[in-house]
Formats: C-alpha cells, structure tokens, sequence
C-alpha cells in the first residue's frame, strides 16, 4: 500500500513536470543543430526550462510526432500524403543544397544539367566538365534521409542517384570525405559549409543567402515542425514555436546561414 | 532450503537470457518476414538493385551480401595468417617473459570500441589508400585491412587454447625424429589443433559479419556490386546501420528483413563452430 502511494505520487509529480517545463523536439538531422541552437538560447532566457532536440531524422521525427512521442517533428523533406493528413505543418526556415567539391578543384562552375548528369553517373570524369582528368568520387546521403530527398527533388527531378555513389549518414560526415578527397563531390545544407570545402556556383549563380531571397539560386527546400493534426501544441511548445518563428529567431537561423521562413 | 532458494533464482536468471534470446528471434522475423514473404525470398537475395524510397521500390539485397562476402573474406585472409603466426609465436617460440607481455597486449585489442578503429581507417588508412592505389580510398582493402585487426583477439585467443592442449609428447616425438621446428609446427602441431583453429577462424568470422559502427565508418557504402577491392561497398549490417533511422514502412521492412538474413547467418556459424568445439573436447578425452 505504502508503496504503491508513492509510486503514484512520484508518476504524477514527474509527469506533471515533464508537460510544464520540458519539450521534446525530435527529427531531421539538418534541422537538429540549428533547432539545438535556438533552443539552447531559449533556455537562457527562461531558466528551469528543458528543451531536448533528438537528432534521429525526418522519418523518425514524423514519426514520434504521429505517434505523440515527441511535441514537435522536425522534418526537412516535404511530408508525403498520409503524413500530412494526421499532421499540421509549419514552415520555420528555407535551407540552400550547396554542391560541395574539394578546395583544390579547377571546377568553379556546373550547369544544373551537369550536376543532374554527374549524380546520375552519366558523367564520370572531371575532364568532361573541364577539370583535372580524374574520376568523379560521388558522395551522397542514404535513402530516407531528407537531404537525399530533397536533391532528388530539387536536383535530379526523379532520376535516381547512381548506386556508385558513396553514400555517408550526415552533412557532416559528407563534408569530411569530400574535404579530404581531391576528386570527390558531394551535397550538403548551406548553413555547414566551411573552408575545408568550396560550394560551387550552380548556372553561374553563387550559392549565397542574398541569391536565394531573390530567388535566383533554385535548390532550396523547406524546413518543417510538425505536430499531431487537431491537437493544438501545449503552451510551452506554442512558445518555442512563437520564438522560433520571432524576428529574433529567425535573425539568429539568418546568422548560422539558414534563410528567413518567408 | 535456502540453497534451494538461490537455486531457483539462477534458474531464473538463466531462463531470462534465453526468453530474451527468443523474443529478440519472435521481433525481428515478425517485422521482416511478411516483406519478404510477399516479393519471395529469391528477388530478395539475388536481386542486386536497392532503391527502397524510389516511387516503385525495389528490395534487392544482393549487392550488400557479396559486399559482406568480400569484406569478410578480406578480413579472414589478412586476420588470420596474422593471428596464427602471432599464436605459434607466443606457444612455442617467444620467451615466458615476452608472452606475459603480449598476451594482455592482445586482449586490449579487443577492448578498444570499434568506432575508434572506423576512425583511424577513416582518417589515416583511407587517405593512404587512395594516394597509393587510387580509387576512392573508402574501400573494401581499407574495411579488410582494419577488420582483420578487430578480429585478431578472437583468432588468437582461442587458437592458442587448442595449440597450447596439443601434448609436449608431439613435439618432442617431431624433434627427437630429426624433424625441423618448422616441420614440427607445420606437420604435427597445427594439424593436431586443427579443430581450435578452424573454430576460431568461424567465431572471427562471425565477428567480422556483424561490425557495424567501423565499417560504416571505413567502407563507403556504394551500393554498387563491387568490381575490385579498391571500390566502395556496403555490407548487411552498415545498411541497416545507415538507413535504419530514416527509414518507414516497407523500407522498414526490409531493413529488418536485412537483419533475418543476417542473424540466420550468424546462427549457422555458430553452430558449426559449437560442432567443432565439441569435436575437440571429445577428441582431447579420447
């Protein structure tokens, strides 16, 4: 009996606190550092908060958030069909595909017909897009991840990448084999280019935050919260969300390289 | 009374490892037997194309099998020769004083985790690869060579068991016949452990199958058949590693279905190795 009392009053006093004071935010592993970010600011702000962001990515986002696992999904693929009958969206911030090569490549420039070629393996030497005579080492993401999704879309417009491609779990992990081989090209999110890679200029048009807005630079794609359709998030996840969504947050995604959600 | 008690509780406490054993068999078949049911066993094995997102998916697991094939055998080639030497060395060369020495040295080996071992093919073996053979440096020499590392404490280990339990009588019948050491170890002792040995060749084995983490790390993971070693593959185990996360629906499915096959392999090889393990012991008492 003593037993069983406390036991209930240890679940009630935990759960009561987990609605009042901690959010789960769960998803794509492009979307995580820059929801980490903000939320580790937001934490500063309000103290005895707990904002916890699972890197796990789109698909288990969407998921936990169907499932009510976690408040919010983060998704940086468009949802499919059945997702998005059982899920409100909202669109937090835009995101540029850069196409990553390795600083010491002659190759500056490529057509967005080249690119679709080269990720196609139709293309397989740099000479042919006149660099150094060296064979084309591709890096791609997995199949599932929003990354790879969204260069299907935006890039190769349903063809698929060829199966020769090298294929690596994260932007980061992509961004570390193409800046250690010579020949390598690769794709990953803007906001985590650094100098150990060069992005290139797609048709001439330099992957910069000034040449999206103006809606020059095309391979861009969304970034998403999702959460349980009907059911309104709780307050505290509806304060993320408004700071998320604020001058100041969307200045701060502005600063780590993301652009503005509208 | 009360060693009937602790009786029952290690009787618990056994049972417990077992119906995990089971439940763990029950969830992963459940989850990727109806896939496979439904496009047949067959297109599942022998069909080389992946493309489990694409509008019409397709589940071929093929390439990722032969990938396991290469990447283990590569690793058996340079694992094994190395860790046999290595066992002959410490049981009947080296000095006393130098075996105290190596034998904790080899048994660390096995304690660093395997990510730190995808980190330096990674970082160190990768770049040399490519630099001296070129290709993508990402490979399956790169994966061989660091698994055949990893699976050096395993083949030692149990090697030297069964080299050790071969009688000093052998050896000093070879010696005193006028054969050469090298006779003596080649002729009479290795063939007298063969069963030890081969048993520590298939529990190698099976290690090399189930790495994960490094291999992800080291291998590339092109899902293309690989055309020589110097080319990037994935393996059952590094697509599942990869792909698992994002992964929904049928996708899923197949994932898991990844994992009957890999288990149902895994399984073989243990019970072969069990067999000769048994063999030994029995062979021993006679």
């Amino acid at each position: 009996m003593l037993i069983a009392g406390c036991m209930v009053t240890l679940v009630g006093c935990s759960s009561g606190r987990t609605t009042a004071n901690a959010l789960t935010l769960s998803g794509s592993t492009s979307v995580s550092p820059f929801a980490e970010h903000l939320g580790e600011l937001y934490q500063k702000q309000h103290a005895g908060i707990a904002i916890n962001v699972q890197s796990l990515g789109s698909s288990a986002g969407i998921q936990a958030a169907i499932q009510g696992v976690a408040e919010i999904g983060m998704s940086s693929r468009d949802l499919k069909t059945e997702e998005s009958a059982k899920l409100d969206q909202l669109v937090i911030a835009r995101d540029a595909l850069a196409v990553v090569v390795h600083p010491s490549n002659q190759v500056s420039n490529l057509t967005q017909q080249q690119v679709k070629d080269i990720f196609a393996g139709k293309i397989v030497n740099w000479r042919e897009v006149g660099g150094d005579d060296a064979r084309i080492t591709l890096v791609a993401r997995e199949a599932g991840s929003g990354t790879f999704a969204a260069f299907e879309e935006l890039v190769l417009k349903g063809i698929p990448v060829t199966h020769a491609a090298l294929r690596q779990g994260s932007n980061g992990a992509i961004r570390q084999v193409v800046a250690e081989d010579a020949h390598a090209i690769g794709y990953i999110s803007l906001g985590i280019v650094d100098a150990s890679v060069r992005a290139l200029a797609i048709d001439s048009i330099q992957p910069t935050q000034l040449e999206v807005i103006a809606g020059h630079y095309k391979f861009v794609r969304k970034f998403l919260f999702v959460w349980t359709k009907g059911k309104p998030p709780g307050t505290l996840a509806q304060a993320f969300i408004d700071y998320v969504m604020s001058e100041d947050g969307q200045a701060e995604f502005e600063k780590l390289g993301l652009i503005r959600a509208s | 009374m009360k060693e009937r008690l602790i009786q029952a509780v290690l009787f618990i406490c056994g049972l417990f490892a077992v119906v995990a054993l089971a439940l763990i068999t029950v969830f992963i078949f459940q989850a990727g037997a109806p896939l496979v049911a439904r496009i047949g066993l067959a297109d599942f094995l022998f069909n080389a194309n992946w493309d489990p997102t694409a509008k019409k998916p397709s589940f071929g697991i093929f390439a990722m099998l032969v990938g396991s094939i290469w990447l283990t055998a590569g690793a058996l080639l340079i694992g094994v020769p190395l860790g046999l030497a290595v066992t002959v060395f410490m049981t009947d060369l080296a000095p006393v004083r130098l075996v105290t020495i190596m034998r904790p040295a080899i048994q660390l080996l096995a304690g660093i985790p395997s990510v730190i071992y995808g980190f330096i093919g990674l970082t160190l073996l990768a770049p040399l690869v490519r630099r001296l053979f070129g290709g993508p440096g990402l490979s399956v020499l790169t994966g061989a060579i660091v698994l055949g590392v990893m699976i050096l404490p395993t083949v030692i280990s149990i090697s030297e068991d069964s080299i050790r339990a071969v009688p000093v009588a052998l050896r000093q019948g070879a010696l005193a016949l006028g054969a050469t050491r090298w006779q003596m170890l080649s002729r009479i002792v290795l063939p007298a452990a063969k069963s030890g040995i081969v048993a520590s060749v298939i529990l190698g084995m099976g290690r090399a199958l189930g790495e994960t983490m490094a291999v992800i790390m080291m291998i590339g993971n092109s899902l293309n058949l690989p055309g020589s070693v110097l080319d990037a593959a994935t393996t059952l185990t590094s697509n599942i590693g990869l792909e698992m996360a994002y992964a929904s629906g049928q996708h899923r499915e197949a994932l898991f279905a990844t994992g009957v096959v890999l288990f149902v392999l895994i399984m073989a090889l243990n019970s072969i190795t069990n067999a000769f393990v048994k063999r030994n012991r029995s062979g021993r008492r006679a």
